[in-house]
């Protein structure tokens, strides 16, 4: 049997603390999750090569409701829906080009994690080459100096 | 010592405060949908509650342009907008509505609640309706040409000072 002031006001807050604990449970489940989700957000498909397709998929896709996870790692319901689209056209025949460019079309570049080759992501192909010729550049002229040097002295 | 060796540590402060920058700006948390300017893709979706119409491309075509309204019971800035979408069914304007992973149950309380501004409510369980049009989340609301083209898309809860502008739209694509 709890007595002291302290312990009582303790207790108090413990149930409290615990009572929105539980509200803040309650109310997303209640209202997300009353929904079945879509067939193929949780079931792969029977095919094993297709599953690994679509997961290799899944995993550069971009989740449009949590954006730092991919449609592969989220269990946000939307996450689902996207996942259903892909494994459900994957079934259809489409590949995963088609795919791909099926949501970009809808979304722009944002939802794809593949890195494309455009007007504006050209440089950050093209600079490492760039670097990677000027420091060959640099240690051709300086190899090529010692070595001369070391013929022109007697 | 030659001015050129400072070129690195130049480029390494460079990048440094741009970095810092960029951490200090907002991150944008719109996916703007690319569909602007597109035919509104062919759909078909069953009625979200009994008593109404579902909805399907063909609502969408001839008479006034109409606003394509996503949203969802469970979705709380869906309260929020709801007094709006009032406001813009008493212009005279036709709001076709998209209920997300809803349950008729729970469509029928929210209506009776915060009031029922639809001519008619499809049933979108998959998302499938939302990643066609390239709608990120929920609320969303598209301005609909008469020719069944998407001409505009609000993000977010309708506030009253989108009313307006939604009017405003409605006009221009009449």
């Amino acid at each position: 049997m709890i007595t002291s002031p302290v312990a009582r006001i303790l207790k108090s807050w413990v149930l409290a603390l615990a009572g929105i604990a539980l509200l803040a449970l309650a109310f997303p489940s209640q209202a997300q999750q009353a929904m079945p989700p879509a067939p193929y957000a949780y079931t792969q498909l029977e095919d094993p090569a297709l599953e690994a397709e679509a997961t290799a998929l899944m995993e550069t896709l971009r989740c449009l409701k949590c954006q730092s996870q991919s449609i592969n790692d989220s269990d946000a319901p939307m996450a689902g829906d996207m996942r259903h689209q892909v494994r459900s056209r994957l079934l259809a025949g489409e590949s995963p080009t088609e795919v791909r460019a099926w949501l970009v079309r809808r979304y722009g570049d944002y939802v794809s994690y593949q890195p494309e080759v455009s007007a504006t992501t050209w440089p950050l192909f093209a600079i490492p080459l760039l670097l990677l010729a000027i420091v060959g550049l640099i240690l051709l002229r300086r190899l090529g100096r010692t070595r001369s040097d070391r013929e022109a002295r007697p | 010592m030659r001015l050129v060796y400072l070129v690195p540590l130049g480029l390494f402060a460079f990048f440094a405060g741009l970095a810092g920058y960029m951490l200090t700006q907002p991150k944008a948390q719109n996916v703007p949908s690319q569909m602007i300017e597109q035919p509104l893709p062919d759909f078909a979706l069953e009625p979200a509650l009994e008593g109404m119409p579902g909805a399907e491309r063909e609502d969408f075509v001839g008479g006034e342009p109409r606003l394509l309204n996503i949203w969802a019971s469970w979705c709380l800035p869906c309260i929020a907008e709801a007094p709006q979408l009032e406001r813009l069914r008493e212009e005279g304007v036709e709001i076709v509505g998209i209920a997300v992973r809803d349950r008729p149950e729970a469509v029928a309380d929210f209506l009776q609640r915060y009031g029922n501004p639809y001519s008619r409510i499809g049933a979108d369980d998959i998302s499938s309706l939302m990643l066609e049009i390239g709608a990120s989340g929920v609320p969303e609301t598209y301005v609909i040409d008469a020719d069944g083209n998407i001409r505009y898309q609000h993000i977010g809860d309708v506030r009253a000072s989108d009313v307006p502008v939604l009017l405003e739209k409605l006009d221009e694509v009449r």
